[in-house]
């Protein structure tokens, strides 16, 4: 059964000509299967561990180990991870002008498997998974993330999640600048895949409102780089009423 | 010295069409347009028109010191029925219609060459083939003249592909009939010490539609002059144009697109790609709108992609409009380095770096690519680029 371990991870970023940590020691075990909701306040570097699990270059680790069933996640490259099965959702897909969805799932799909996919299978695949997510053939045609609504770049991030189907899912806020129709389609989207077990999944999340339809089995509040706290799904509920106050030493500061 | 004087760059004659004493694009030439070699100064390298090219490695071309010799280029035509291909002595009288010789070396070009090829698609001619003219450098120094007429109504795609090494200065003429459609792909994949020189003119007839790519792979210094004048109202032209800069090389175009007749449309669009230490792209789009011109409806574009250190790019353009009773004129220069953030994107999804960067590179080139219209030249092109790619990342 694959296992995400990350212990004690420590992260720094260079901002105004000085480092600044963070993450100052995460531990987390996600396994296949279960699924993790990450909650926090702004700026309490959610994101962060996301992106420096999938290896964006911006972020040096500078402590602890991150481990997928037992391989070394920090000493592969970004594509090496992906290909070991690490998916990241992003908050803010990039634009990649002159290259089409369909291009790009396809090179994606072929680098993930090790083989291109057969084309006539293939094609039924991705037609019936945009149909599942409410996407329109055309949008196989368009440059990825090109002119995309801030729904379209969701729905093809977890569309892509659908075919990758990745060992662990880092899904970095999917649901921020969703409407109640968009979330339910891209949240049944992520159901779907959990629903096959094969999947660790780990949600990242600002608001509680997207765990009515992503049901968690843990929940962990982050605050200033770290989990301060961990659960059942019971903590979401208490999140939702108390807000993030008490872990924050008496609030945002005016 | 010769000083810098308000010349109508746009004009095939000197002294015909006037243009505002503050005109940028005017005041850029050191002398006014000629056929002749002795009315330009040997440049220095400090003239406007001459500034960004190195003037040492033009092998002699700029001062009169470049001396053909029997094996510069070979030229082989293949053209289908219908076609008639010549090749003329310096009196004939088709030569040289299309425009005047702008620089010292267009106009060298036009004084040396001994014979011009003339290429003819009779008017009401539809070609269902391209006209290909293969131009291979033989390692030598050559001077050379080429007229490519549409009669009216007629229809064709012409491919004029450099391969080899050559010190070449060359001019072509494209003159189209009213109503006629030319296609020209011209493809310079020149060895890597080759100098190549040249002004294109076309004077496009009433209601007829000219669209050109210029695709620029090859050569230690390659300097074109892509120029566009109207001969009717109506005409169109869409000027494309896709280079690929290597270390070392120089690679200069500069279009002129002289809106000089009414209800006339323009289109430019120039993208570069560039690598390598000493890679140096020099883009310069010149529209200009005469005061006649009204209902002109134009557009320039030039976008660069840098993909590593030590390259360096010199975009200018520069729209002159006299009349602004227009349909619609812009311009847009961009130049970027490669995203970061793209690379990210493509290898969080299992893509390696080096098939990322040639996805990027090539989505970037494909939707000039793909409006070529010829197979074999498109795929020929998307291999280049893949080529290039190899050999640098």
């Amino acid at each position: 059964m694959a296992t995400l371990e990350i212990r004690d991870l420590h992260v720094t970023v260079e901002a105004d000509n000085a480092t600044k940590e963070i993450l100052k020691g995460v531990d987390l075990t996600v396994k296949q299967g279960e699924t993790h909701a990450i909650m926090g306040p702004n700026g309490s570097g959610k994101s962060t561990l996301a992106y420096s699990l999938a290896g964006h270059p911006k972020y040096t680790i500078t402590g602890g180990t991150v481990t997928l069933d037992g391989e070394d996640v920090l000493e592969m490259s970004v594509d090496e991870r992906a290909r070991a099965g690490l998916f990241l959702a992003m908050q803010y897909p990039v634009e990649v002008p002159g290259v089409s969805v369909s291009n790009f799932l396809r090179t994606s799909a072929t680098a993930i498997r090790g083989e291109a996919p057969k084309l006539r299978t293939w094609v039924k695949e991705v037609k019936e998974t945009m149909e599942r997510l409410h996407m329109d053939p055309s949008f196989a045609e368009r440059n990825v993330n090109e002119g995309f609504s801030g729904g379209e770049k969701k729905r093809h991030e977890i569309l892509q999640l659908e075919l990758l189907k990745p060992k662990v899912a880092i899904l970095d806020e999917t649901d921020s600048g969703l409407d109640v129709d968009a979330l339910r389609v891209v949240s049944e989207g992520v159901n779907r895949v959990r629903e096959t077990g094969e999947v660790g999944t780990l949600l990242i999340t600002h608001y509680t409102r997207i765990l009515r339809y992503i049901k968690p089995d843990f929940v962990h509040v982050f605050s200033a780089g770290r989990i301060v706290e961990s659960g059942g799904a019971e903590l979401a509920d208490k999140l939702e009423e108390e807000g993030y106050e008490a872990y924050t030493k008496g609030g945002v500061s005016a | 010295m010769a000083e810098a004087q308000n010349i109508p760059v746009g004009s095939t004659t000197a002294g015909q069409i006037a243009v505002a004493a503050e005109s940028t694009v005017a005041t850029r030439m050191s002398a006014p347009p000629s056929f002749d070699v002795a009315d330009f100064p040997v440049p220095h390298g400090r003239e406007e028109e001459w500034r960004f090219t190195p003037l040492e490695r033009l092998r002699g071309l700029h001062d009169g010191t470049a001396v053909a010799t029997g094996d510069g280029v070979k030229v082989d035509i293949d053209a289908p029925e219908g076609v008639v291909i010549e090749t003329v002595g310096r009196d004939d009288a088709r030569i040289g219609r299309a425009g005047t010789p702008v620089d010292r070396v267009a106009a060298q070009a036009y004084s040396a060459f001994e014979k011009a090829g003339v290429v003819t698609v009779p008017k009401e001619t539809v070609l269902t083939e391209p006209i290909r003219i293969a131009v291979h450098g033989e390692g030598g120094t050559a001077y050379a003249h080429q007229v490519i007429e549409l009669g009216a109504f007629a229809e064709a795609v012409v491919v004029i592909d450099h391969t080899g090494d050559a010190v070449l200065a060359a001019n072509v003429d494209y003159v189209l009939g009213d109503g006629a459609k030319l296609t020209v792909v011209s493809v310079q994949d020149w060895d890597d010490k080759a100098v190549h020189v040249g002004q294109h003119n076309a004077l496009i007839g009433r209601d007829a539609t000219f669209k050109s790519f210029v695709v620029t792979f090859g050569g230690d210094l390659v300097r074109l002059h892509p120029r566009v004048a109207y001969a009717g109202t109506g005409g169109e032209a869409e000027l494309f144009g896709l280079y690929f800069t290597d270390a070392g090389q120089h690679q200069e175009h500069r279009l002129l697109v002289d809106h000089n007749t009414p209800h006339c449309k323009s289109n430019v669009a120039y993208k570069g790609a560039l690598q390598g230490d000493g890679a140096h792209a020099v883009w310069i789009g010149d529209v200009l709108i005469e005061a006649k011109a009204e209902g002109t409806d134009t557009y320039e574009m030039n976008r660069n992609l840098v993909l590593t250190d030590g390259a360096r790019v010199d975009s200018v353009p520069n729209l002159e409009i006299e009349t602004g009773e227009i349909v619609g004129a812009g311009h847009a220069s961009a130049t970027g380095r490669f995203d970061d953030e793209q690379l990210f994107y493509l290898m969080a999804r299992g893509i390696p770096a080096g098939e990322a960067r040639r996805l990027v590179v090539r989505g970037f080139f494909a939707e000039l690519v793909q409006q070529i219209g010829v197979d074999d030249i498109e795929e020929r092109l998307l291999v280049k680029i893949d080529e290039e790619l190899e050999a640098s990342v």
